[in-house]
């Protein structure tokens, strides 16, 4: 047998098993709390588990070509096959949703959000995990859209159950917008199918057939994907429902939103919409890196106007993914690496934001800035964490965030032959600039919440004061609970924060891995 | 030696285990860092020992690899290219290149690693005493490390990348030690301002490394085998003769936009003096005598770009002897009107690195570094001294005015090397600033910028003056204030409770010896490191020159270059004989040191590769520099009497001369804000970003692109409506209808939050997007 389709079980063995366990809880009593927790957490585990066993088996030496690859019949009417396969790109993408996954399910271990049920909300993390993980090994494009759809309908009933005060807004915006950009690019899979002869929805034969068909079609079906991937991102302008789904999330979503949904955009973009239709690639990308330039500096600026810290982070996550896009945009290796990296890096730092976000709120059950003062004194470890992952959101040289950030930049001044240098240059020099923007508002954020003296009404032992704040659903006993970093947070931060300090000191652990495979995809459009 | 020289074409250098084991200096102190943060709070010396050893180690290996490299020097023919000692290890790689993580190692690092490690560890020491009883002096130590780190880093980097990670660590130290005592609100935003405007700065430093990069890569990898991030690559590439004007110019002005922002220069100056808000042994290392070198040391260690990209001796002015200049004079003239005496240094300080980039810029290579060792000792020690001062004699405060004078009986070391310090910084014979700065000042003149020559004695005199102020109103006259005893407002808040009222009921008194030995050090060498490169005393004397000035060699063996490792081969055709004597500026004048003129730098060499631009130096005269002593004497003098009259005799002439006379008045005003600068950038820049620009940004979002999405939602809603009422419902194609039947029931099992309606929405904007992307579609074909 084929070394690369040995042991192809693992990857439907890693992307199924939640379903298992998800089996298993339904047939659990809902006031089993703690046993549903249990069961959850272990699958997660497992799932885990199935991953680490992935990546001993993964053969890095080929990791520019697909592994594990498995091909059996599925819907044989149009086409369309169960075709699985896991490269270098594909690899720590599935990795980081497999972790986020056990990392959420620690964390929820004592903080199910308002109005609890575990049962239901464990159960929609489990299926997320599957549609995630899913996303990222399919290697057709029914396939892909199963799973990429599949994503949508628990981070929905997440938000808007489990969500804020203004939860119902943002869970129909973020589900009719997200299903506005599905349809176009279902549509242009179709198109795209029927334009290369109906033969396959296999990717590896759409890029092989994708690029003989007429620029002027491709350019419009790019556009159909474009729109769909977009979204996804999100960028500019399709980036409104963000902020608004982050703000109202649970702090579980918001983590699985930032850390891996976001990605399922750009990684379309890299798999599906570049190698497929490279003339039009060629023909979008100054475009996309225009809309790319005015994500960084306009997600800047919109950090600049917050006064909530949850959004401003989510802000950030559209600034933070304008130099993801950048870096896609100049199709050369240099800048899709940097994209990737990226992707991992935000996945990481901007994961960890929420979390700390979310433990912020937990403690002063508010995340208006003007009301946070002094957090390193009052709550020093977590003041510490959320120090960190600013320096890490920054860009700072040393941690993860840096090898996404600057080689994105470096990538602009040389795009690929074709496309004008004087505009990629010109888009180097803004995203630099945003570099000293994502500075201003971090620190500022970092400097207005954590220095100072806390404020009166979080003081501590006085409780008189605070009793006309209207925190419905929480008694004033609540007041008092001000504390420090708890084990369970711990426990589910400290992967992520070993993973910053890890890639960002040896970089390599993920260049290694992408360089391979991007540089496959980048020979399709002639770089 | 000399006879192996010229027949056997490798002549071997010397090297060691030190010089071989260099990277190991950053990573000393980085692994204490880390120890300190994990277990120092659990250390009986609070983890403070960890740092002072770590620093300690890293000094002795950076001698150890010092004296190593003065023997590969020493054992070196006198026209031999002396290979800097280059290690590189696979860090990242992209696009098929492995990028490496490494050391490059020559005279130029060396002197600065001795100079961080020195600096640190007596810094570290003097801060056991100082900040005794902090409420954080775990961190206090774990930053103070990690800075070292990430300054040695920066100083070993055998590439860009990593050069950039230790500037930008020693930004991030800077940040934490300026905002060290957070709890004031001012403190915070001098941290933010210094992190913030030297990130301005750094976009340039991305950008120029991006431009150098891809347009020295392929240069590079052909004849040296090294990426163009590389140091040792990109000086070559640059005198190679083969990057365009356009691309080097373009790296050299966007890197010393960066260098600008970290090295105070005009006009990004202002949030060094800001700084001084950090305990005063952050003043002492980070924002004197080391981490705000960084920018000259860049300009320093990627000479050739410099040196071709802002075509240094191609005219009588240049971006970087112009920032220079400008930079030493009107820093000087902010020192006149400061109160606070770290104020004073602070400013001192720029004017100081103004004078070292007018060096650089000016071709004064060697005497603009030699600047950097002297100015790190004497630089420091004023910073300590003014510390010990605080310390032991005015309550925590800085205030000349209000809390000092009449010190010198009460303090008599801190006295005395203040004074020493002082003399040194003012350039007076035989102190050490004297040799460098008056070879600075000489060799700018020398090299034909006349003009700012005369920039350099304009800022000797005012050097002199505003130090004499400083002088006599901290040490001379009457003590006033906190000095004599009154009881002090709360200064000392800010070190916590232990520390402020400890020495309430005492009198100004001499601050105890882990405070005066670190100073009495440091004076002893501002005094003596002149010595080190004491041109007057003739050639036999200029060490460092030999040690550290990178010698113009054309180096033909591509090969043994390209290894990089020890080899060097002497160019013998090449020197002079090659050179057209017409293309060599000043070339008649009196040129002495030791290696004969190469052809680098003025033209491209035919066979080889250059790493070094040919300078010159310039002939040293008693004359000259008794010139600049008696200026420097004559400011001191002038200054002194108008202080005397001013400050104890109260003179009626020049106390209030400023609010009498409208002119003075208006210059007075001037100084005072700051020439406006910080107006102009807070006001302007910052609030304007901030606040409106932010905030229409943030409007368009919410009601533009928003109001389009809600505006579709709402029309998209109306539509449904209307096509659900009345078109029939079998219509719609069968797949939608069953989506949103099982989106509906899905709903139902978890949860009625919404209507029902979502998925019904949702289902027939899906099939109006279907719809039209396939009337697109088809359209189109």
């Amino acid at each position: 047998m084929d070394i690369l389709r040995d042991h192809n079980w693992v990857l439907s063995v890693g992307t199924f098993l939640p379903l298992a366990g998800v089996l298993v809880m339904l047939f659990i009593p809902k006031v089993e709390e703690q046993l549903q927790k249990a069961v959850a957490l272990i699958t997660a585990l497992a799932t885990l588990g199935v991953g680490v066993y992935t990546l001993t088996l993964f053969n890095y030496d080929r990791a520019g070509e697909m592994q594990f690859v498995a091909q059996t019949n599925w819907i044989s009417v149009i086409k369309s096959t169960y075709y699985i396969g896991l490269d270098g790109i594909s690899l720590p993408l599935y990795i980081l949703s497999m972790v986020i996954t056990v990392l959420v399910m620690i964390y929820s271990w004592d903080h199910i959000p308002s109005p609890g049920n575990p049962k239901a909300f464990l159960m929609l993390m489990l299926v997320l995990q599957t549609g995630m993980a899913g996303t990222f090994i399919s290697q057709d494009l029914i396939l892909f859209f199963v799973f990429f759809e599949l994503v949508l309908l628990p981070m929905y009933f997440m938000i808007g159950v489990w969500g804020g005060e203004n939860r119902q807004y943002a869970s129909l915006k973020f589900f009719l917008y997200t299903m506005f950009g599905s349809a176009l690019m279902l549509v242009a899979f179709l198109a795209l199918f029927f334009k290369t002869g109906a033969e396959s929805f296999a990717i590896p034969y759409l890029v092989e057939n994708g690029g003989a068909i007429a620029k002027n079609t491709q350019v419009w079906i790019f556009a159909g994907m474009f729109i769909g991937f977009a979204v996804k991102v999100p960028m500019f302008p399709f980036h409104t429902w963000l902020p608004d789904a982050h703000t109202q999330a649970p702090t579980q979503g918001s983590v699985i939103l930032a850390a891996v949904l976001l990605k399922l955009g750009t990684y379309g973009f890299i798999r599906i919409a570049i190698p497929m239709l490279p003339d039009a690639a060629r023909e979008w990308a100054p475009y996309i890196g225009l809309l790319a330039v005015i994500g960084i500096i306009y997600g800047a600026l919109g950090c600049l106007a917050q006064t909530d810290m949850k959004r401003l982070i989510a802000f950030s996550s559209v600034a933070h993914m304008g130099f993801v896009m950048l870096g896609i945009s100049t199709l050369t290796s240099f800048g899709m690496n940097a994209a990737v990296f990226g992707m991992v890096a935000h996945g990481l730092i901007t994961g960890m934001l929420f979390f700390v976000a979310g433990s912020v709120k937990d403690r002063y059950h508010t995340l208006e800035i003007a009301r946070l003062s002094g957090l390193l004194k009052q709550v020093p470890h977590l003041a510490w964490i959320l120090g960190f992952c600013v320096m890490a959101s920054l860009g700072l040289p040393g941690l993860a965030g840096f090898w996404g950030e600057f080689p994105a930049i470096l990538s602009a001044y040389s795009p690929l032959s074709g496309l004008s240098e004087v505009t990629f240059r010109v888009y180097m020099v803004i995203a630099a600039m945003g570099t000293v923007l994502a500075a201003a508002y971090l620190l500022w954020l970092f400097q207005r919440i954590a220095f100072g003296e806390p404020k009166p009404e979080f003081g501590g032992s006085t409780s008189d004061a605070h009793g006309h704040h209207d925190h419905s659903d929480h008694d004033d006993a609540h007041h008092n609970d001000i504390h420090d970093v708890t084990v369970y947070e711990w426990v589910a931060w400290t992967p992520l924060l070993i993973g910053i300090v890890l890639f960002g000191v040896m970089p390599n652990l993920l260049f290694k891995l992408i360089d391979p495979a991007v540089a496959a995809i980048v020979t399709q459009i002639g770089g | 030696m000399f006879a192996e020289a010229s027949t056997v074409a490798h002549e071997a250098l010397s090297s060691g285990w030190f010089l071989e084991h260099a990277f190991l200096i950053p990573v000393i102190p980085a692994v204490a860092f880390a120890l300190i943060i994990f277990f120092g709070k659990k250390l009986p010396m609070k983890g403070s020992e960890l740092g002072v050893l770590s620093m300690v180690a890293s000094l002795v290996f950076s001698v150890g690899a010092a004296l190593q490299w003065i023997n590969r020097v020493n054992g070196a023919t006198e026209e031999q290219y002396i290979d800097p000692v280059i290690r590189s290890w696979t860090w990242w790689n992209s696009g098929g290149f492995e990028f490496g993580i490494g050391q490059h190692i020559d005279g130029l690092s060396l002197t600065i690693l001795v100079v961080v490690a020195f600096i640190s560890s007596l810094v570290q020491i003097y801060s056991l005493e100082y900040l005794r009883g902090d409420r954080r002096y775990t961190h206090f130590f774990a930053s103070l490390t990690l800075f070292s780190a990430g300054m040695l880093n920066m100083v070993v980097a055998e590439n860009m990348i990593q050069l950039i990670l230790g500037w930008e660590i020693m930004g991030l130290c800077s940040f934490m030690l300026i905002g060290h005592w957070w709890e004031e609100g001012a403190n915070s935003r001098a941290a933010l301002k210094a992190f913030f405007t030297t990130r301005t700065g750094d976009i340039g430093l991305l950008v120029g490394t991006s431009v150098l990069f891809f347009s020295a890569n392929s240069w590079t990898q052909e004849h040296l085998g090294v990426s163009g991030f590389s140091i040792r690559g990109l000086s070559a590439w640059a005198l190679s003769g083969n990057p365009g004007h356009a691309a080097i110019t373009v790296g050299a002005v966007a890197l010393f936009i960066a260098c600008i922002g970290k090295s105070g220069q005009f006009p990004l100056h202002t949030w060094l003096p800001d700084a001084m808000a950090g305990p005063t042994p952050v003043s002492s290392l980070l924002h004197s005598s080391t981490m705000v070198v960084a920018g000259v040391f860049l300009v320093a260690r990627l000479y050739p770009v410099f040196f071709e990209g802002m075509n240094i001796f191609g005219s009588g002015v240049n971006l970087i002897t112009l920032i220079g200049g400008i930079t030493i004079v009107i820093a000087a003239a902010l020192a006149f009107v400061q109160t606070d005496i770290k104020k004073v240094l602070a400013y001192s300080t720029v004017s100081q690195l103004g004078y070292m980039m007018m060096g650089l810029g000016a071709g004064a290579w060697m005497p603009a570094v030699f600047h950097i060792f002297t100015h790190a000792f004497f630089k420091a020690c004023l910073f300590l001294a003014a510390g010990s001062i605080s310390h032991s004699a005015s309550h925590h405060s800085f205030e000349m005015k209000k809390d000092m004078g009449g010190l010198r009986k009460f303090m008599p070391i801190t006295f005395t090397t203040w004074i020493i310090s002082t003399l040194a910084l003012c350039g007076v014979f035989p102190f050490a600033g004297f040799f460098s700065k008056d070879e600075i000042i000489d060799n700018v003149g020398h090299n034909g910028y006349q003009v700012f020559m005369v920039v350099g004695l304009v800022g000797a005199f005012m050097t002199a003056a505003y130090m004499t102020r400083a002088t006599y109103l901290t040490f001379f006259g009457e003590p006033r204030g906190a000095s004599a005893g009154e009881s002090h407002d709360d200064h000392g808040d800010a070190h916590g409770e232990v520390h402020g009222d400890a020495h309430a009921s005492h009198g100004p008194h001499e601050s105890n010896l882990l405070i005066t030995v670190p100073l009495m050090i440091l004076a002893t060498l501002a005094l003596g490191a002149g010595l080190f490169n004491a041109t007057p005393f003739g050639e036999s004397w200029e060490r460092m020159t030999k040690w550290v000035e990178p010698r113009s060699v054309v180096v033909e063996d591509m090969d043994h270059a390209a290894v990089g490792e020890t080899r060097g081969v002497p160019a013998a055709i090449a020197a002079g004989a090659e050179a057209p004597v017409g293309e060599e500026p000043h070339a008649a004048e009196g040129e002495h040191g030791g290696h004969a003129k190469s052809v680098c730098g003025t033209s491209t060499p035919e066979k080889g590769i250059c790493n070094a631009p040919q300078l010159q130096h310039a002939p040293f005269k008693w004359s000259k520099a008794a010139m600049s002593v008696i200026i420097v004497l004559v400011g001191m003098l002038i200054s002194w009497l108008i202080s005397v009259q001013m400050y104890t005799k109260k003179s009626g002439f020049f106390v209030g001369l400023t609010s009498r006379n409208k002119l003075l008045a208006l210059g007075y005003r001037f100084l005072v804000n700051k020439y406006y600068l910080d107006h102009l950038y807070e006001k302007v820049f910052v609030h304007g970003i901030a606040h409106p620009i932010a905030k229409a940004a943030y409007w368009v979002n919410q009601n533009i692109l928003d109001g389009i999405v809600n505006g579709a939602g709402l029309v998209a809603r109306r539509v449904a409506g209307w096509v659900y009422r009345n078109v029939d419902q079998r219509v719609v194609d069968g797949a939608v209808n069953g989506s949103g039947a099982v989106a509906r029931g899905t709903g139902n099992v978890l949860r009625p939050v919404q209507s029902g309606k979502v998925s019904q929405y949702g289902a027939l904007l899906f099939a109006a997007a279907a719809v039209a992307g396939l009337v697109l579609i088809i359209v189109n074909t």
